[in-house]
């Protein structure tokens, strides 16, 4: 009997799927189980970010940082400010600098406990997010507790951040750290051995040396590729220069390489976080520039010039000199930019985010050709997709 | 790193003479200055040359400045792991003139200038997929030019007697508020009133 040839079934998943981790939708075409092309439709939860920020004063505009990638708010925070100070040219004093760190990492450990939870439960675990949540619930208080949100923080101010930690907080931090590894550790003794886990994910979405470097990728998608590359040892910013981490690198570029890289820099956060505390210096914790920065709340009742400066700064708010810049951090996701385009007025002339997932989604349909459907999901899990930065 | 930069730019420059138009370094950043007709070229040389290895390309972006003949400027910023070293490339560009795609060389820049079409409408030639990305489906307008209005054009509602998403003109309830800053007193060399001074002053003298 002559084989009978099958057209292409067209597949459409998402954009409300549980799997689709927010709005994707994914045009699949398939030959049988095999995926022969997959089209990711972005832009369903477009919010005109860039356009926004450009009719806003600079300090307005930093909230939509924590919109972006909601998992981790203060990461994006933290370019946003640091691009503003490049172009300033101000400095942000050590406490400042070390409190924006400890931040950054407590913002990469609630990431990747998401991230990794999300993607075991795509692959069929369910306890893992259930543990994962309780951490994540304790890192949320630590951010409520110094700047009173927990998720859209607008913590990370040009200068600096915008107050300094309450009483005792440090010291619930390091109790918080005491307690992480035995969490971790039974977060990978459900993960790391476990049979079906491991089916669902090694050998699954390898990406290689070339491949990552030829599709932009960043972050740890990069690093589960061997490539031992991280902008905060490169080209280090505020204070990782004197912290003492490690790079963890995968060997074969697939999805649990990339889960493998994830659990290893949780751990080396918890040492920067360890660090930052223990080396935290005492002073000021926003820039002295009272053009930039808002004045003391007891200096604005004694002092004619803060009440000036303060009303300036929340009406007109700061002129940012003509000028342009690239600035990127080590997010957790990856490589997170913002190109900033300064004309010398109070708003921002262009602001253009890069995100990291924007460059890891693009190559979806390269990665999932000839993989199962099923294969698809934890492609997707792997590549740690959050649409608030990727349709932005 | 800047004088390493400085250095870099001056090469670049040397090796690949007159497509390059230009080298600027501010803030510790190297920009290139590029013509469109050769930015392949500039870009492929960037990514082999054993000096430069800029292999990942970072980001393609716009800037629409209407008021300049060329509207467009397109940034290239690429990233070298080699070296540690950021560049970005820039060229003018119109939105009648396609500019040639990167895709050839860089198979991130398929979204990155499908992005810039969306947003921009700078058409990319020799693109595999030119399509709207972030936009809706069946969107009109390049919403990131600086003519098109914060607010845009048309707004979606659930209609509960047609029972489907309708799309409507805006209707704003309040007029766009477009607040200026300029304060009035910088940049007036002189103040309304005082010319009739300096006319008397010029009559008295002559």
């Amino acid at each position: 009997m002559a084989e009978a040839t099958i057209k292409p079934l067209t597949l459409n998943f998402g954009p409300q799927h549980p799997a689709a981790h927010g709005v994707l939708r994914l045009v699949m075409e398939m030959d049988g189980e095999i995926i022969e092309r997959a089209d990711p439709h972005i832009g369903l939860l477009h919010r005109g970010t860039e356009k926004l920020i450009e009719y806003k004063t600079y300090l307005q505009a930093l909230p939509y940082f924590d919109r972006l990638d909601y998992v981790a708010p203060m990461n994006q925070e933290h370019v946003y400010a640091l691009a503003i100070e490049k172009l300033l040219n101000i400095e942000v004093p050590k406490r400042g600098q070390y409190i924006r760190v400890l931040y950054c990492e407590i913002g990469r450990i609630l990431n990747h406990i998401l991230n990794i939870t999300t993607f075991a439960i795509d692959v069929g675990a369910m306890t893992p997010i259930l543990w994962g949540f309780e951490q994540r619930e304790k890192l949320m208080e630590f951010y409520e507790r110094a700047c009173g949100a927990r998720l859209h923080a607008a913590y990370f101010r040009p200068g600096g951040v915008h107050q300094d930690l309450p009483a005792g907080l440090l010291a619930d931090i390091l109790t918080f750290c005491e307690q992480f590894p035995a969490f971790l550790d039974d977060l990978e003794g459900l993960l790391t051995e476990n049979r079906i886990f491991r089916q669902r994910t090694v050998d699954i979405g390898t990406i290689n040396f070339d491949e990552a470097m030829d599709w932009g990728f960043s972050g740890p998608m990069l690093r589960g590729s061997g490539i031992a590359w991280d902008l905060r040892k490169s080209q280090p910013y505020d204070c990782y220069d004197e912290i003492d981490f490690d790079i963890p690198v995968g060997k074969n570029g697939d999805c649990f390489d990339r889960y493998l890289v994830r659990i290893e820099e949780m751990r080396q956060s918890q040492r920067i976080i360890e660090q930052c505390i223990e080396k935290m210096p005492e002073g000021p914790v926003l820039a002295p520039n009272h053009k930039v920065t808002p004045p003391r709340r007891d200096d604005m009742k004694r002092s004619m010039e803060a009440l000036i400066h303060h009303f300036k700064l929340y009406t007109e708010g700061f002129h940012v000199p003509e000028g342009e810049t690239y600035t990127a951090v080590e997010a957790p996701k990856g490589e997170f930019g913002v190109y900033l385009v300064a004309d010398g007025s109070n708003r921002p002339y262009r602001c253009k985010i890069k995100a990291p997932g924007f460059a890891h989604l693009a190559a979806m349909d390269y990665m999932c050709r000839g993989h199962m459907l099923a294969d698809s999901v934890a492609i997707l899990g792997s590549m740690d997709i959050v649409f608030g930065e990727v349709d932005r | 790193m800047n004088q390493a930069l400085l250095d870099l730019g001056e090469y670049i420059a040397s090796a690949l003479g007159e497509a390059i138009t230009g080298t600027e370094l501010k803030n510790d950043e190297l920009v290139l200055w590029a013509k469109p007709d050769t930015l392949l070229k500039v870009l492929k040389f960037l990514r082999d040359n054993q000096n430069c290895q800029f292999r990942q390309l970072a980001e393609v972006t716009a800037v629409d400045y209407p008021s300049r003949e060329m509207r467009f400027e397109l940034v290239y910023c690429l990233l070298s792991l080699t070296h540690n070293q950021r560049i970005k490339v820039k060229i003018a560009a119109t939105e009648e003139e396609p500019v040639d795609s990167a895709t050839s060389l860089f198979s991130s820049a398929i979204w990155y200038e499908r992005e810039v079409w969306d947003m921009y409408g700078i058409f990319f030639a020799n693109h595999p997929d030119l399509r709207r990305i972030l936009t809706d489906y069946g969107f009109e307008g390049h919403p990131l030019r600086k003519d098109f209005p914060l607010t845009g054009y048309v707004e979606v509602r659930y209609d509960e007697t047609q029972k489907r998403v309708v799309y409507e003109p805006v209707k704003l309830s309040q007029e766009f508020r477009n607040f200026d800053f300029s304060s009035p007193w910088e940049g007036i060399v002189q103040l309304p009133g005082d010319e009739k001074a300096e006319k008397e002053k010029e009559g008295g003298a002559a």
